[in-house]
């Protein structure tokens, strides 16, 4: 009787575990090479001269990466790979700002971040054109998305291996990009 | 129970010290450090590095009445690590990025503003700043202000003027390069060095000429014995530090090319002996994995000729750096008689946690004390040099090593310590602090951070973050310690008056008894205190005391930079230790001068 039903159990386990491994990740092998680069059409803020807000024209292929467990974790290695993680932590900021809280200096969409890496911004972000191919940065953009929970939890990096600086990304609450953040200070006059 | 505690964290603790030497046998060279005129010139006060006054109208008995005379707002909320500067009837200082430099007239009522002058260094040069973008101040000499930019310039500025002389570019931030030093002027030439010890630079110390900012003599750190201007003079101590090429042989194939070892600290110069005396800042990366070796020059202390630049000798006090521990911190001249002989010694409070005690004409170390607490090494080897390393306290790659003492920033950062004259006594403000420490591999990349350690801090024994140790330098001991909540990130001002003052990073200014301790004095101004007392006699005659308010610094960036205490790594691992700060106090940038009624 007893023995009967762990059966079961453990026959239902198996069904179950066969039937989640039909639906498999997909990954693009082939990436594009390092010369094309992503022509996004994003804002940096939320006004425009008229009444509706300003005209944002994206490819969508932004929520690709941002479902892919794979790009995140991708993602998560370039981001220490090329120093990210020396000037904004594993998220809590440093001589950089955070990544992992709501607020965006410079945008939080992933188009946002994406062009951040690329061209640089003024207060001492460096621009990475040249450095970092295409596909790698918007792989780093996704995992940073991943830092303040705005992509998906199942998809999102799980524990690290070694010291915990906290919570896993994928356990971290969302919090929906607010503009705004740390401004340095304005040069003088 | 909270109130003990909180009392017992505040308040000082005055621990039963030993006799005190009413006639010190400790003295600065009088070369080095001249009679008071009652002016604050340098941040260090005088070439020996005292931060000593001999005024003493604020003193003991009256002390209770100080109270601020005028404040100055600089306009920037970030780490205000400038001392407020005091020559002739002005009064100068330097602010965090964008480093505009302020003269106040002192013989006017509230210190007007005479003028202001606004360098503009490149607003990028903040991204290759490691711990906030501070500037340690200005220095006043033969009627010209020099200070240096976050994006590493020099500038000679007229101090009555105000006007720019000259303007010297010596560093570049696209290698990650950045200076955040006080120039230190001295025999007509201005020394100065680089920061960027986290982004692989290669360090220098070098010497502009003080009337034209044409460089005279550069030093490297690393590389060739050419290049770190090491020649026939150079006569080292120990064995350890003889030999050809030592920074290129003590590291792996071409890593001393962007092998750290800058100069951002504190310079002391010996007028007696015509020698200039340089600490050198931490290996990168900091994996010390990747770069197997004794890794000199970093972590070390040179001593040279002021005129050429050439090293006469030089002592390496932590090899094979394992946890950025620079070497940068002030050096301290002084005589001494050491068992029955006179000696000309430099003390320096280490990062490693031991004070140094070093004969400064030939470098040989007569004594390296522990001034803090340290599970990771039992001394230093006085027959061969040699600091002493506990063996399970060495990192390895992808492994988390557990509660080593000190911390990166070491028992003392580079805020510095004062020795008083009157009392005998070295006042170290420093940390106690104890961290995880992860090593990771990591890439150099030239512009970029290249640190390669996850780093988790935490309070040492105790759980106060922060002392005040005013130290016996001939017994070896400490006096008295005082316990803080928060590391002690300001540095320290010693008078005559048998007081020595220091502000916390809640933003209490202190003046506490040089001789037990006790607070006798303090006042909250309005955002932690991270910078350099120092006091002068103004115009009227009178003596005031005066402090730069503004949080901030590598401790302090939780607060200045806004950072997310959710992540114990931030600011290299020192949000972990800090995510009250928050709670305590808030960002400023304001300047207090206090004076009796």
């Amino acid at each position: 009787m007893c023995s009967g039903s762990l059966k079961a159990l453990m026959a239902a386990c198996a069904m179950g575990a066969l039937l989640g491994a039909c639906q498999r990740e997909e990954r693009d092998q082939r990436p594009s090479p390092v010369a094309s680069e992503t022509r996004e059409q994003v804002a940096l803020t939320t006004n425009s001269a008229g009444p509706s807000p300003p005209e944002i024209r994206v490819s969508g292929k932004g929520a690709k990466y941002e479902a892919s467990a794979y790009d995140q974790s991708q993602g998560k290695k370039y981001y220490a790979w090329f120093n990210c993680n020396g000037c904004h932590s594993n998220g809590g900021g440093g001589s950089g700002p955070p990544l992992m809280d709501d607020r965006w200096i410079y945008g939080g969409s992933i188009e946002n971040i994406v062009q951040t890496i690329r061209e640089g911004r003024p207060n001492g972000m460096p621009s990475f054109r040249g450095k970092i191919p295409d596909e790698q940065i918007w792989q780093i953009a996704a995992y940073v998305r991943s830092m303040s929970g705005n992509t998906s939890s199942d998809s999102a990096p799980q524990r690290n291996d070694s010291m915990h600086p906290h919570p896993s990304e994928s356990r971290t609450p969302p919090s929906p990009p607010v503009n705004g953040g740390t401004v340095a200070p304005s040069p003088s006059r | 129970m909270r109130l003990a505690r909180l009392s017992a964290l505040l308040i000082s603790v005055a621990l039963a010290g030993p006799v005190f030497a009413q006639s010190p046998t400790v003295t600065p060279p009088l070369s080095a450090a001249p009679k008071d005129d009652g002016q604050w010139t340098m941040p260090a006060k005088n070439f020996a590095n005292t931060r000593y006054s001999e005024l003493n109208e604020i003193n003991l008995s009256n002390v209770a009445n100080l109270r601020p005379e005028f404040t100055f707002s600089l306009g920037v909320n970030r780490g205000q690590e400038s001392p407020a500067v005091m020559a002739g009837n002005t009064l100068y200082m330097v602010s965090p990025y964008p480093n505009t430099l302020y003269a106040l007239d002192l013989t006017k009522p509230g210190a007007p503003m005479k003028w202001r002058y606004d360098p503009k260094p490149e607003q990028a040069s903040q991204g290759v700043a490691c711990c906030d973008v501070v500037n340690r101040g200005p220095t006043v000499a033969d009627g010209k202000v020099f200070m240096s930019t976050l994006d590493g310039s020099i500038i000679a500025v007229d101090a009555e003027k105000g006007t720019m002389i000259w303007r010297t570019k010596i560093a570049d931030i696209n290698m990650g390069e950045t200076v955040t030093m006080a120039p230190f002027v001295a025999k007509g030439k201005v020394f100065v060095g680089n920061s960027g010890g986290e982004y692989g630079v290669r360090g220098w110390i070098q010497a502009l000429d003080a009337n034209t900012g044409k460089p005279v003599w550069k030093a490297f750190s690393t590389g060739p014995d050419k290049e770190v201007l090491i020649g026939p003079d150079f006569k080292p101590f120990y064995d350890a530090d003889k030999g050809k090429d030592l920074g290129i042989s003590t590291w792996p194939p071409d890593a001393w090319k962007h092998g750290g070892g800058t100069v951002w600290g504190w310079v002391a110069y010996d007028p007696d002996l015509n020698l200039l005396y340089n600490g050198v800042g931490n290996p990168g990366p900091w994996n010390s994995a990747q770069r197997p070796g004794d890794n000199k020059w970093t972590n070390s202390v040179f001593a040279r000729d002021i005129d050429t630049g050439q090293a006469r000798w030089a002592y390496q006090a932590t090899p094979h750096d394992l946890f950025d521990w620079d070497g940068i911190n002030e050096s301290i001249l002084l005589d001494i008689t050491w068992k029955g002989q006179p000696r000309k010694v430099l003390v320096r409070p280490e990062r490693n946690g031991h004070l140094y005690v070093i004969d400064r004409a030939t470098g040989e170390v007569l004594s390296a004390e522990a001034y803090a607490y340290t599970n990771t090494t039992t001394g230093v080897d006085l027959k061969t040099g040699r600091l002493q390393r506990v063996g399970d306290k060495e990192p390895s790659v992808g492994k988390v090593l557990r509660d080593v003492c000190p911390t990166a920033p070491g028992a003392k950062d580079w805020n510095p310590s004062s020795f008083s004259s009157s009392t005998g006594l070295l006042y170290i403000p420093h940390n106690n602090l104890c961290m995880d420490w992860e090593s990771q591999e990591t890439n150099y990349i030239a512009g970029t951070p290249f640190v390669g350690a996850e780093v988790r801090m935490k309070p040492g024994p105790g759980g106060h973050m922060g002392e005040v140790t005013a130290w016996n330098i001939l017994e070896g001991k400490p006096a008295w310690v005082i316990k803080e909540r928060f590391p002690v990130w300001s540095g320290a001002l010693s008078t005559a008056g048998d007081l020595v003052f220091y502000g916390d990073m809640e933003g209490w200014f202190k003046a506490v008894n040089a001789k037990t301790g006790e607070v006798v004095w303090q006042f909250k101004t309005g955002s932690g205190i991270i910078g350099q007392p120092t006091t002068y006699r103004g115009p009227d005659g009178r003596q005031y005391v005066a402090i730069l308010s503004g949080v901030g610094g590598w401790s302090g960036a939780i607060v200045s930079g806004d950072l997310d205490p959710r992540d114990g790594t931030a600011a290299l691992g020192f949000v972990n230790a800090m995510r009250d700060l928050k709670n305590a106090t808030t960002a400023g940038g304001m300047l207090y001068v206090f004076r009796l009624p």
